[in-house]
């Protein structure tokens, strides 16, 4: 059973220092609110997985949380670089960075083996790419059947997985609609793993087949309205595109984006405060 | 170059006149998803768009900043979860054309999204190749869209992140792969297409306004002109109007200036 907890008391309770931690969401749901608490708590040399490292892992990157990443694409979506994940790569600040770098449909097939408990994922890609040349994790095998080469990659097993849902139940049944992303593969192939919510409700109230994700697979859940700006949650807000252009700006040098970080989320109690700090009087985003 | 349009213009145009109406089409974000949406909303109404995120059969009536923006889902035929678009929709086979940018592309259509430079010490690191490895050997042809300029049209990519034809003539064959591979490369002064033998790509069609040697001069490799080389049928009015207008709807969305969008 998913145990309702606090942000910071699920950070403090489930994510260790060198773990692997997957912090899902596509451009939709992403969990902003946990990745701050995990720089408020000062996380040191995780092993990062995500599909798309958008702002919230420059933010990881930059404030030190990170020793690797495993990703597939690395951009500020619609607007540029990120740019504290290049200066970790081509510069090495504030640390070394290693990569293991894939595909996007890699990456998906490797949570679908980690949640179908394989080791490695099947599927028909990277031919002729240069991938397998600098990550040794993309190798091939050679169907029994037919003979044809295919390309098997080790599945993804995070010892944490975290997502951000628009509801859970008292229980901590979780719900979540819209662009799914790999949410679900990400908690089913985690060890443990924290979902946070817009809402707790009395009774979900979903349809068969709706996106849910039982308690009973989920170990904390939280209650973190916002909780995922500046990306959006379906049917509650919108993607904040303001702050994703602002970022630009914010991120491009290491002392701006060290000040950034210090009074937006180290010098913040919370994600509340962080969203006052960041808002103006109507809750619209505010440039820094 | 004709003050009646900008070239970003004629190469967006150029880009959307490919799409045939019901074509089956992966879109990437930007340029990509700008001439898909105006092809739709042109000559293909009936175009089938689908972005990684999950929707299929999306109809957004502003252009997406990103690839998982919410007018996608709430405009799409059906939203699926990320591993179902690659496993099924595009690894399965029923995609038609895949529609790609690159910031480096190479003589034999080889795309670079990875690194300029090393891979161990890069001197630029790009963002990955995100969807676009598997959209070029697995759509049943791909096309590709960019701006002109030495930097990014390489003899040799640094690094290949997605396939187009290797080292040219049979090399693409050999792998074997399920996807005919790159159709035709659009950019803001011409279009090329792979010559039929050789595969390296040459100048099929010039843009109104620009000569060859501004062409040849702005290609990081000998270019050949094709000899049925003509020019590119100017943006119509219809073509613009609609294409400024989704433009500035866009921008209006978003918050910001229309050439932003």
């Amino acid at each position: 059973m998913a145990e309702w907890l606090t942000l910071a008391e699920a950070i403090a309770a489930h994510v260790r220092d060198g773990d692997s931690v997957a912090l899902e969401g596509f451009t939709h749901l992403i969990p902003f609110a946990a990745g701050h608490e995990i720089i408020r708590q000062g996380r040191r040399n995780l092993s990062l997985v995500r599909m798309t490292p958008d702002l919230i892992y420059d933010q990881l990157i930059g404030a030190g949380c990170a020793g690797k990443l495993t990703f597939s694409w690395g951009g500020n979506p619609g607007v540029g670089s990120l740019h504290r994940f290049r200066d970790a790569v081509e510069n090495g600040w504030p640390g070394p960075l290693e990569l293991e770098e894939r595909s996007h449909s890699d990456l998906a097939n490797a949570y679908v083996a980690g949640a179908a408990n394989l080791p490695f994922a099947v599927l028909r890609g990277y031919t002729g790419s240069d991938f397998a040349k600098v990550n040794d994790r993309i190798r091939s095998i050679t169907c029994p059947f037919t003979g044809e080469v295919l390309a098997a990659t080790s599945s993804v097993r995070p010892d944490v997985s975290v997502i951000h849902a628009q509801k859970a139940d008292w229980k901590g049944n979780v719900l979540l609609w819209g662009i799914l992303g790999v949410q679900k593969e990400a908690v089913l192939a985690a060890k443990r793993s924290i979902v946070t919510v817009e809402e707790r409700v009395r009774s979900l109230d979903a349809p068969p087949n709706a996106c849910i994700l039982p308690s009973w697979v989920v170990t904390a859940v939280c209650e973190v309205p916002r909780g995922a700006t500046p990306s959006y949650a379906h049917g509650y807000y919108e993607r904040d595109n303001v702050f994703y252009r602002a970022w630009d700006q914010i991120s491009r040098n290491r002392e701006r984006f060290t000040a950034w970080v210090e009074k937006r989320i180290r010098n913040t109690q919370s994600f509340a405060e962080y969203l006052m700090l960041q808002s103006d009087a109507n809750g619209r985003a505010v440039c820094p | 170059m004709n003050a009646l349009y900008s070239d970003d213009e004629m190469m967006t145009v150029a880009a959307a006149r490919m799409l045939r109406n019901g074509a089956v089409c992966f879109v990437g974000i930007g340029l990509p998803s700008t001439a898909a949406n105006l092809a739709r909303l042109t000559q293909a109404p009936d175009v089938v768009l689908i972005y990684e995120s999950g929707p299929i059969g999306a109809k957004p009536p502003v252009l997406p900043l990103s690839i998982g923006d919410g007018n996608l889902a709430e405009t799409a035929d059906t939203v699926v979860s990320t591993p179902e678009i690659f496993r099924y929709w595009l690894q399965g086979g029923r995609i038609d054309v895949g529609f790609l940018g690159a910031a480096q592309l190479d003589r034999f259509a080889n795309i670079n999204t990875t690194v300029v430079g090393s891979y161990t010490k890069p001197k630029v690191r790009l963002p990955g190749a995100g969807g676009a490895p598997e959209i070029t050997s697995s759509a049943k042809e791909v096309l590709i869209i960019l701006k002109h300029s030495k930097r990014a049209l390489v003899d040799k990519v640094d690094f290949v992140t997605s396939v187009g034809f290797l080292t040219g003539g049979d090399a693409r064959q050999k792998l074997g792969l399920p996807g005919k591979g790159p159709a035709a490369v659009i950019t803001n002064l011409c279009i090329l297409r792979p010559n039929p033998r050789s595969q390296e790509l040459e100048v099929v069609s010039t843009h109104p306004g620009v000569d060859r040697t501004t062409i040849a001069e702005s290609t990081g490799w000998d270019i050949r002109f094709s000899e049925e080389c003509g020019e590119t049928e100017a943006p119509r009015v219809t073509e613009l109007d609609v294409l400024r207008e989704l433009k500035a709807r866009t921008a209006a969305a978003h918050g910001m200036v229309a050439d932003e969008a």
